[in-house]
């Protein structure tokens, strides 16, 4: 019976997959990968790792998906490219695809069945950190360098993100400008979801401790939340010359990567924690990046500032 | 007492699964936007709420089942916000009803 449902999710993931790619509208693209990540999400939990399935449902389909449906739109809106590649180029291009997914699936079927060893050490050594989940155990402590340069690669993003600015709108409010609806659902939905959504970010970090969740889950519901109210036009974006937005960016990170420092002087290594505070220190850690990753998250999806006229 | 509380599972959960069923074939068979809509936003309220009535007497302790009713409240809430605001965009773009002689047939609509 289990096997069969396993099947079927299978072939549903497959299915979306080809549908993802196949059509040609990037709006029908994009819906089919949101369905495509959720029942992916189904697949990890199948599989037990549900920390990977909360950051598939968060930032692989939620996430993923806006900054995928703000690309669609903006391609809608710009002249329609005609050239399309030449029949070699197609055909090169697909046995170059094809053979990065064999070489994939030849390497994971190829892994040892042995169990790996870092998950061992994360489980054992989970007196060392007062974290009882494994996955953050690896994430926050064991592979912490790891972590701290994800962090940076979303920077680096977002970087990227704002250079594609035209000069005459740097320095201004990012995105478009959504006007504030008159009072309809949307208003009344963001203003009663954000305190409950904080609340499930927070819940989500702080149970992140012991059990599936984590920084990274709930920074992306907060982002959700930001992105939530810009939307129903009941906020904007601050400049991004706004000194409090950048520091509010590079908190976490900054926080992560001095404590990690800090370990060289306390605790004889780089990104080691004396024992008897890890705990709390990691959830400082936590909770800084919390902050600049939903910060980060949503700015990515708001996009570069591009309004020729200052906001009023 | 188990089993008496597995069988009412059973029962909530068969029911939202048989609502999911009905909700999906009028989405697929209804004429037009708003009626499709209509098949949608009933699923999201009523079969989501049996399966999570159902799902309540599996769980340990009454935190996890007030969970499962703070995500059927996520569900409905977000739900009828999005039902809204597909049926305003419909309506601005002029989506007609349609005609009662057109209904059974399979009617895309406009795309929104």
């Amino acid at each position: 019976m289990t096997a069969w449902f396993d099947v079927g999710l299978a072939l549903m993931a497959l299915g979306l997959a080809w549908r993802a790619i196949a059509t040609r509208r990037a709006f029908d693209s994009t819906v089919a990968f949101v369905i495509y990540g959720l029942v992916l999400t189904i697949a990890w939990v199948r599989l037990g790792a549900y920390d990977v399935a909360l950051t598939e449902a968060a930032v692989g389909s939620g996430l993923t998906g806006a900054l995928l449906l703000g690309a669609a739109h903006r391609l809608e809106r710009a002249p329609a490219d005609e050239d399309r590649p030449s029949a070699p180029l197609r055909a090169l291009l697909a046995v170059a695809c094809a053979g990065v997914a064999l070489g994939l699936g030849a390497v994971v079927l190829a892994l040892p069945q042995v169990e790996p060893l870092q998950a061992v050490a994360a489980a054992s050594a989970a007196e060392a950190t007062g974290l009882l989940n494994p996955v953050n155990n690896v994430l926050m402590a064991f592979r912490a360098i790891d972590t701290v340069l994800e962090k940076m690669v979303l920077f680096a993003a977002l970087v990227g993100v704002w250079s594609l600015a035209p000069d005459a709108a740097w320095g201004r409010r990012p995105g478009r400008r959504f006007p504030p609806a008159a009072e309809g659902p949307l208003t009344l939905f963001a203003r009663v979801l954000p305190p409950v959504g904080v609340l499930i970010a927070a819940h989500l970090l702080w149970v992140g401790a012991d059990a599936p969740g984590g920084a990274f889950q709930g920074a992306t519901i907060l982002a959700a939340m930001i992105l939530l109210v810009r939307l129903a036009g009941l906020a904007d974006a601050p400049p991004v010359s706004s000194r409090a937005l950048r520091l509010l960016i590079v908190l976490g990170p900054a926080a992560f990567l001095g404590v990690g420092m800090a370990g060289v002087v306390l605790a004889g290594a780089p990104f080691a924690y004396p024992a008897a505070h890890a705990k709390a220190i990691i959830l400082v850690v936590e909770f800084a990046m919390l902050v600049s990753v939903a910060a980060t998250l949503a700015l990515l999806v708001v996009g570069p500032p591009e309004r020729a006229q200052a906001a009023p | 007492m188990s089993w008496a509380l597995d069988a009412l599972s059973a029962v909530l959960i068969g029911a939202g699964v048989l609502g999911f069923f009905a909700g999906t074939v009028g989405l697929l068979r209804f004429p037009d936007t708003l009626s499709r809509l209509h098949a949608v936003t009933k699923t999201d309220n009523l079969a989501v709420g049996l399966i999570v009535l159902g799902l309540m007497p599996q769980v340990d302790g009454v935190g996890a089942a007030l969970r499962l009713a703070l995500v059927w409240l996520l569900l409905q809430a977000s739900g009828a916000t999005v039902g809204q605001l597909i049926a305003e965009v419909a309506r601005r773009d002029g989506a007609p009803p349609a005609e009662p002689a057109a209904s059974g047939r399979r009617d895309r609509g406009p795309r929104p």
